[in-house]
């Protein structure tokens, strides 16, 4: 039988004012008083509260927070995607439909004739972002998704898609910018 | 039931509130002595549990209970109800429970005891209200307009006059013991709501709160019995004259400077009495539901509610008017401020109008400031133990308020 080894944790005496409680009944008095006049501060910026009145204080979403899809556009304003299907092949929840149409210009090949994304299917996985090859559609226009009161609304087409499209630093059709590193 | 009584009740608040403001107007246009006396007595009624009482302890389950609770919590409090746009600081949430509690049913439970389940509400209620008629919030009134000023007690005289009681519905002289005999009632009420509803654990909160009350009623006495002995007297509004005394010209002689056990004692017991939180044994959440009141609802349940406010309002009026002064302004007499000891003449002139004001404002300031600080308490302290009350009521502060009465005597005697 080996021997138990016991050690024994001295505990910290309580101190007089401590058993009577007078010290520590101030001393929570003081912790809420605390928090209490903190928080009376005329300054907001002051006060400790965490609370954010949502709909009335919009709140900011993290820079990486996968929002509204958007398409971005060319110098001339036209749509930059190129319809190569890369994004509603990779789609797994199927909510990209894209019907492809011969453009005007020459030195374009194609572009979306109808661009839908079913915000009802979507999944805000991001990998039509990471799938597409000329920077054309986004998730950072940082608009979440609202709610819908009828299912057509839910079909985001392809100009309301533009309109929260900015023009890509990325350069349009042409050599691939090698990263910095 | 049809809410009929609910909805008298609501229209006796909303009349007497009527009535406060008409009678302030009244008061301004200084009618009041011309007045029958009947007629000031049911607008001192009307001013003081309408436009004080009321007020401080509807407004308090706003401010108090979920304002106050949310500031030190670090959260916001109700904001969401709003009038035109406007959130006005929660005060539409107030309101709408008000409303909500009267459109409530009014479930009487099976096997109850009728008559005494709908008077046991009004049990409760009235003895806390009733209470308030002898608090002075103000010293009386000096009939020729302008009293006289001496150095020694009581400081004030009225020479070619006589004094108008306008600032206390009774000048009882025994006004105290009256207080304490109002207050004892309250258990009555508790324990027959308690017994009355047909549910253990309401009868199970009634027997405690009956327990917790009778025996810090005990306290709540001998806590005091120091500061007969001192001022020697019963009436509230002559305690609150000695307490103009100044030491040395200079520190007044409040109850909280000549008996500061006595204050907290009384302090302690008054949260115990009023059954608030850390002392809230009898309503008991955790263990028996809401207690006494489990089987009320309705408007019947927002009067016990509000009869709780109501007899915080009144152990804090108490407080102010034992320890705190009452209607005193350190060094402000009749005709102004008089530092270092009364002289002849006031180191700062006031009329009477303005000393007045400055007296009631300072008692309402009084009684708003120890309820806060008793709501402060509510919001910190975790609740005690049903047994850990006991064996405080009884093995602690028992024998401390005896033995301050012990001290008090002796050195009074000595002295």
């Amino acid at each position: 039988m080996g021997e138990v080894n016991v050690k024994t944790l001295k505990q910290k005496d309580r101190t007089f004012w401590e058993q009577t409680y007078v010290t520590e009944f101030i001393k929570g008095l003081g912790v809420t008083m605390k928090h209490f006049f903190t928080n009376l501060s005329p300054n907001k910026e002051d006060r400790d509260t965490r609370t954010v009145e949502y709909p009335d204080e919009p709140r900011d979403y993290p820079d990486r927070y996968r929002g509204r899809h958007r398409l971005m556009v060319r110098d001339d304003g036209q749509v930059r995607c190129v319809a190569c299907m890369c994004c509603s092949t990779i789609c797994p929840a199927d909510c990209i439909h894209i019907e492809a149409a011969e453009h005007d210009d020459p030195s374009i090949e194609k572009y979306p004739e109808t661009f839908v994304i079913d915000q009802l299917r979507c999944i805000a996985c991001g990998m039509c972002v990471e799938a597409c090859p000329c920077d054309a559609i986004r998730m950072d226009s940082g608009v979440h998704v609202s709610a819908f009161e009828d299912r057509e609304e839910s079909f985001h087409d392809r100009e309301t898609l533009m309109d929260l499209g900015g023009q890509s630093m990325a350069e349009q059709g042409g050599d691939h910018i090698p990263s910095p590193n | 039931m049809p809410n009929w009584l609910a909805i008298i009740l609501f229209l006796l608040v909303v009349l007497g509130a009527a009535t406060g403001v008409i009678s302030g107007a009244v008061w301004s246009a200084g009618f009041l002595p011309a007045m029958p006396g009947w007629l000031i007595i049911l607008l001192k009624i009307g001013i003081i549990v309408f436009g004080f009482v009321m007020l401080v302890a509807s407004l308090m389950t706003l401010v108090g209970d979920r304002k106050q609770s949310a500031k030190i919590q670090n959260r916001i409090g109700p904001n969401r109800a709003t009038f035109f746009g406007q959130s006005l600081g929660g005060l539409p949430h107030f309101i709408a429970d008000g409303i909500k509690m009267l459109f409530k049913e009014d479930i009487v439970p099976n096997g109850a005891h009728r008559t005494f389940h709908m008077v046991a509400p009004a049990l409760i209620f009235i003895p806390a209200l009733l209470g308030f008629s002898v608090i002075p919030f103000m010293d009386e009134y000096c009939s020729t307009g302008a009293p006289m000023v001496t150095p020694n007690y009581p400081f004030e005289l009225c020479p070619n006059g006589e004094w108008l009681n306008y600032f206390q519905v009774i000048d009882l002289n025994s006004g105290m013991l009256f207080a304490f005999a109002i207050a004892s009632i309250e258990v009555y009420g508790a324990t027959i709501a308690g017994w009355a509803a047909n549910n253990k654990y309401s009868l199970l909160g009634g027997m405690r709160s009956a327990a917790q009350m009778i025996s810090y009623e005990v306290s709540l006495g001998l806590s005091l019995a120091g500061l007969l002995l001192i001022w020697g007297t019963l009436d509230l509004n002559e305690m609150v004259r000695l307490q103009g005394k100044l030491f040395a010209g200079w520190i007044p002689l409040w109850g909280i400077v000549i008996q500061p056990v006595a204050f907290f004692l009384f302090f302690l017991v008054g949260m115990a009495e009023t059954k608030r939180p850390p002392f809230d044994q009898p309503e008991g959440e955790s263990e028996i539901v809401a207690g006494y009141f489990t089987e009320y609802s309705s408007m019947k349940f927002a009067v016990i509610q509000l009869a709780e406010y109501v007899a915080t309002v009144f152990l804090a009026t108490l407080t102010a008017v034992f320890f705190l002064g009452g209607w005193q302004v350190p060094f402000l007499f009749a005709d102004g401020f008089h530092f270092g000891g009364i002289g002849a003449q006031p180191d700062i002139a006031l009329p009477y109008a303005v000393v007045i004001a400055m007296r009631i404002v300072a008692m309402l300031f009084k009684v708003l400031v120890v309820v806060w600080l008793q709501f402060m308490m509510r919001w910190t302290y975790p609740s005690f133990r049903y047994d850990q009350v006991m064996t405080m009521g009884w093995k602690i502060v028992l024998p401390l308020s005896l033995a301050n009465f012990f001290v008090t005597a002796f050195i009074v005697l000595i002295i």
